[in-house]
């Protein structure tokens, strides 16, 4: 059953020197229960995409084609309350940086009650006690006495999984992760990702984790869409992906894996750099907007911009798939 | 290079930004206005002589008794009110600039040494801007001011008075810049090419002076514009108050001072022009320093 | 949290020392207080048992302390104008000006944030950009002629609304007197509480739109939006509460503004307060007065900043954690 459908998507951003277009015509599903990784250089469109999905594009920015189905309804151009009813309740948002992403001003169990009474008939005491459990459940030691304590109490990672108890306690189908562990220690990572990928199969919640970290898509993620310059280059299953990307990208962002790299025997780089839709005419490439640093270019690829078509698992975009 | 960017970056900003114009090209009429007075003024309004009691009160325009020589009316003894106006904008403005430029060198001075010298130094200089600050600049002038009148003869007052205002307002401003500079040099003084040139033996006051002064000159002229605008109500506000300049030197505050004592008798226009010329100096001002401030914090981020 | 009072506490000594210098300084030494109460004509011997009588004579610290101590028990000394203490003076006035501060910081207070938050959440609304407007005038336009206009318009032209001093009062304990007992005495105050209020609420305002824009531009706002809360929990509940602590030193450190600004209005508006005094004392040279006015000020000043500071600790948590730090260091 598809949760998430999101079809040809354009997004502009209007400014002084023109109209940028970020995400340029991104189509995708997710699955109920499924997690779809999405991974990309920073700038390649990954959270604009998550912000556009939830309603929450930086202004001035704006959907400015395709539409966002979920669960069988359109919500892209749903009036503004029936997307914040939606925000929280059915779509669950997890940010980067846990120190920022909380309200210093309050405690933990007051931003939990509160979250909890927006979405859920609940009385202030039967929210006090789920905040408890949802504390314990992701993992706060003394969840009874912390639940008192205010964000800066408590430290980055636990401060993380606060957020992601704040982003589960509605119980959402969907949960938009947006770099979940880029801000936490290399030791906290692994267990905020395992909590992740637990929470999420133990309540059949879907997520889409966004991240430019390939190691942990290959830990977590079904499926994987990698992204290049607003556009999903190469989307399949995680181990096709993996063992056989077929998009030159792909392959490059590989290379850059320590694990698979040792298989490859070298650690290897992408030259250049990704082009920026900043508005001005000359900033994207015409034809496939990876040409300029593709090994492999030929003719064609200066000339025409390749669609996605199938290329065994997956979905391709590269004229030699 | 880095500079002709700077100014032509500014420059672009600047015929982008209406208000900003509008401010710069009133800042700079009121000034010719105010250096060519003598020139451009109808009417001498310190020549007692030309006075003449029966051109007293007369009406600005519009009103039905108006005289077109008079076009902002008169005051009590006959004087021309656009004259005395134009006047007054000059020493006004003599005293803003006088005290605005003993407030930088003071405030520059302190604040290139706090900065530099750091430590305790600093400690001591910049609680004392701080103590300073929290009290409003027209509070300590009028404080600066009583003071250095009650050590002057009496006799002695009324010829200094413009030397002690300058000074009142200048010494009760210069924390501002103090601050600024200081934050620059801190700045300044740990980047490489200062510790540098720090190794190779350049004394503390020319690096000082050679390459911490340029690199603080914009956020100075911020400091200066805005400071400007206060000090031209500073001391507005003392010779209001009947405490900054005498009526022989007349400034824009001694000309509201005096017209204040007609409006209930219905010369409202001896006080109200006054006063407005002095509001359209300062907020034109203030415009421009505003956008100074917002073109180079902008260029900053 | 006690500890952290008494730090603040200690810090203000210093500062009360060093005005209180300034004050001795000015009252022992400027304008030679024998001349001015003897005259020129004085001989040698009187003028010496004066000085000796004023405890001139004695060596500076010795003097410094006992003028301190003096006015530390309300005694700060004889008006050279009026002849009379000059405590007895600022008791007389001291609560016209306080009336005057309070009900123009009220008002600031009251009208500057709401007209703030609503410039804030909706930055680019006609309502906001009148404000911005209206707020840059009230920011340029110099408190007394302002309060030339507002006597123009309302006293003069129309006539509905007295122009100068503090109508009818009504003696309140001891030495206490109010105006707010009588209609009069509230329409002699509302000219002067707006000539007063005006620049502090265009100042709130601006802070708190500035404030409200920053804060709306966080993550955790970003997180609140996220988290599907309504937009007047977001705006009311957890911005507002974020922007309170720069507001509150802003709204702090303006009352003392407000006070020294009481002068003007003072002057405007014939209003019998302290900031009358002190003008006419700088114009009198009555040292013993400024002398006097300028260590209440810096008491004020002081008592204000323990103030704010006690009102972050209500306000942030942050805070609270720190003063418990700093707490269980001190022991």
């Amino acid at each position: 059953m598809t949760l998430l459908s999101v079809r040809d998507l354009v997004v502009e951003i209007p400014s002084r020197r023109g109209l940028a277009r970020p995400i340029d015509g991104v189509s995708f599903d997710i699955e109920k229960g499924e997690i779809l990784g999405i991974v990309g250089e920073s700038g390649a469109g990954k959270s604009l995409t998550g912000a556009a999905i939830t309603g929450l594009l930086p202004n001035p920015g704006r959907i400015a084609g395709g539409m966002v189905l979920f669960d069988g309804n359109r919500i892209d151009d749903l009036p503004a309350t029936r997307m914040r009813r939606l925000r929280g309740r059915r779509i669950g948002m997890i940010f980067q940086d846990p120190l920022t992403t909380l309200d210093p001003l309050f405690t933990v169990g007051q931003q939990l009650v509160e979250t909890m009474r927006t979405h859920l008939p609940l009385s202030d005491t039967a929210a006090r006690t789920r905040a408890r459990d949802w504390l314990d459940r992701v993992g706060i030691p003394a969840a009874n006495r912390r639940i008192d304590a205010y964000p800066h109490e408590f430290s980055g990672g636990q401060r993380q999984r606060v957020v992601i108890a704040l982003a589960l306690c509605a119980e959402p189908d969907l949960l938009i992760a947006d770099e979940p562990t880029t801000a936490l220690d290399v030791s906290v990572q692994a267990h905020i990702i395992a909590l992740l990928r637990a929470l999420a199969r133990e309540r059949g919640t879907a997520v889409m984790l966004i991240t430019h970290d390939m190691g942990v898509i290959a830990e977590i993620a079904d499926r994987v869409a990698v992204m290049y310059a607003g556009r999903i280059v190469e989307i399949g299953p995680v181990d096709a992906v993996i063992r056989h990307p077929t998009h030159p990208y792909t392959d490059g962002l590989m290379g850059t894996i320590p694990s698979v790299a040792r298989r490859l025997d070298r650690l290897r780089q992408i030259d250049g750099s990704m082009p920026r839709p900043n508005g001005t005419r000359d900033a994207m490439p015409v034809g496939c907007a990876f040409h300029p640093r593709c090994p492999k270019v030929f003719d064609r690829c200066r000339q025409e911009r390749p669609v996605l078509h199938t290329a065994g698992a997956s979905l391709v975009a590269c004229w030699l798939a | 290079m880095m500079l002709l960017w700077l100014q032509s970056d500014l420059v672009h900003g600047f015929r982008h930004a209406p208000l900003a114009v509008v401010s710069a090209l009133v800042v700079t009429l009121l000034i010719l206005a105010a250096v060519f007075a003598p020139w451009l003024a109808p009417h001498n309004p310190m020549d007692v002589a030309s006075l003449s009691l029966l051109d007293s009160f007369k009406p600005p325009f519009g009103m039905p008794t108006a005289d077109p020589a008079n076009p902002l009316g008169t005051d009590n003894q006959g004087r021309d009110v656009l004259s005395a106006i134009m006047y007054g904008l000059r020493v006004s403005l003599l005293v803003g600039f006088c005290s605005i430029l003993l407030a930088a060198m003071t405030g520059g001075a302190i604040g290139l040494l706090a900065g530099y010298a750091g430590g305790l130094v600093d400690a001591v200089l910049m609680r004392i801007a701080d103590i300073q600050l929290t009290f409003p600049a027209i509070l300590s002038a009028l404080l600066i001011d009583g003071i250095i009148g009650a050590m002057l003869p009496r006799t002695m007052r009324e010829s200094v008075q413009i030397y002690v205002m300058i000074f009142a307002i200048g010494i009760s401003l210069w924390p501002g810049f103090a601050r600024t500079i200081r934050g620059s040099t801190l700045i300044e003084r740990d980047k490489d090419y200062v510790l540098a040139a720090r190794v190779i033996g350049v004394s503390a006051w020319r690096i000082a002076l050679t390459h911490v002064l340029p690199n603080v000159l914009g956020p100075v002229l911020v400091v200066g514009t805005l400071g400007l605008g206060m000090a031209i109500l500073t001391e507005a506000t003392l010779s209001f108050l009947g405490v900054g300049l005498p009526p022989t030197h007349p400034s824009l505050g001694t000309l509201i001072r005096f017209g204040n004592d007609f409006l209930f008798s219905g010369q409202w226009w001896v006080t109200v022009f006054p006063g407005l010329a002095l509001v359209l100096t300062v907020l034109s001002i203030n415009l421009l320093g505003d956008w100074l401030r917002d073109a180079l914090n902008s260029k900053l981020r | 949290m006690f500890a952290f009072i008494a730090s603040r506490i200690l810090q203000a000594v210093p500062v009360l020392l060093a005005v209180g210098l300034i004050a001795f300084a000015l009252f022992a030494y400027v304008g030679d207080p024998v001349t001015i109460i003897l005259g020129q004509d004085a001989t040698d011997a009187q003028r010496r048992a004066l000085a000796h009588d004023l405890g001139l004579d004695r060596p500076f610290f010795v003097q410094y302390a006992h003028y301190l101590w003096s006015a530390a028990q309300g005694d700060f000394g004889i008006s050279l104008r009026l002849a009379q203490p000059v405590s007895a003076l600022i008791a007389e006035r001291l609560p016209a000006t306080l009336e005057l501060a309070v009900t123009a910081s009220v008002l600031a207070f009251a009208v500057g944030v709401p007209m703030g938050v609503h410039a804030g959440i909706h930055r680019d609304s006609f309502v906001s950009r009148l404000f911005m407007v209206v707020s840059l005038i009230g920011v340029s336009l110099p408190t007394f002629v302002l309060g030339i206009l507002l006597i123009l318009v309302f006293s003069v032209s129309l006539n509905w609304l007295p122009s100068f001093g503090r109508g009818p009062v009504v003696a309140v304990g001891s030495w206490w007197t109010t105006g707010f007992t009588s209609w009069a005495g509230i329409r002699a105050l509302i000219l002067p509480a707006v000539t007063l209020g005006l620049f502090q609420m265009t100042l709130i305002m601006r802070l708190v739109r500035s404030e409200m824009l920053e804060v709306l531009r966080t993550d955790y706002i970003r997180f609140a939006r996220a988290r599907g809360l309504t937009d007047r929990a977001i705006h009311f509940s957890h911005a507002l509460k974020n922007t309170l602590v720069p507001v509150i030193t802003i709204i702090g450190l303006q009352f003392g503004g407000i006070v020294a600004f009481s002068l003007v209005t003072e002057t405007v508006f014939q209003w019998p307060g302290m900031g009358l005094l002190l003008v006419q004392s700088v114009v009198s040279a009555d040292i013993p007065v400024m002398s006097a006015y300028l260590l209440l000020i810096a008491l004020l000043f002081v008592a204000i900043n323990l103030t704010v500071d006690l009102l972050y600790f209500c306000v942030d948590p942050r805070l609270r954690a720190l003063g418990r730090r700093a707490e269980t260091r001190g022991r």
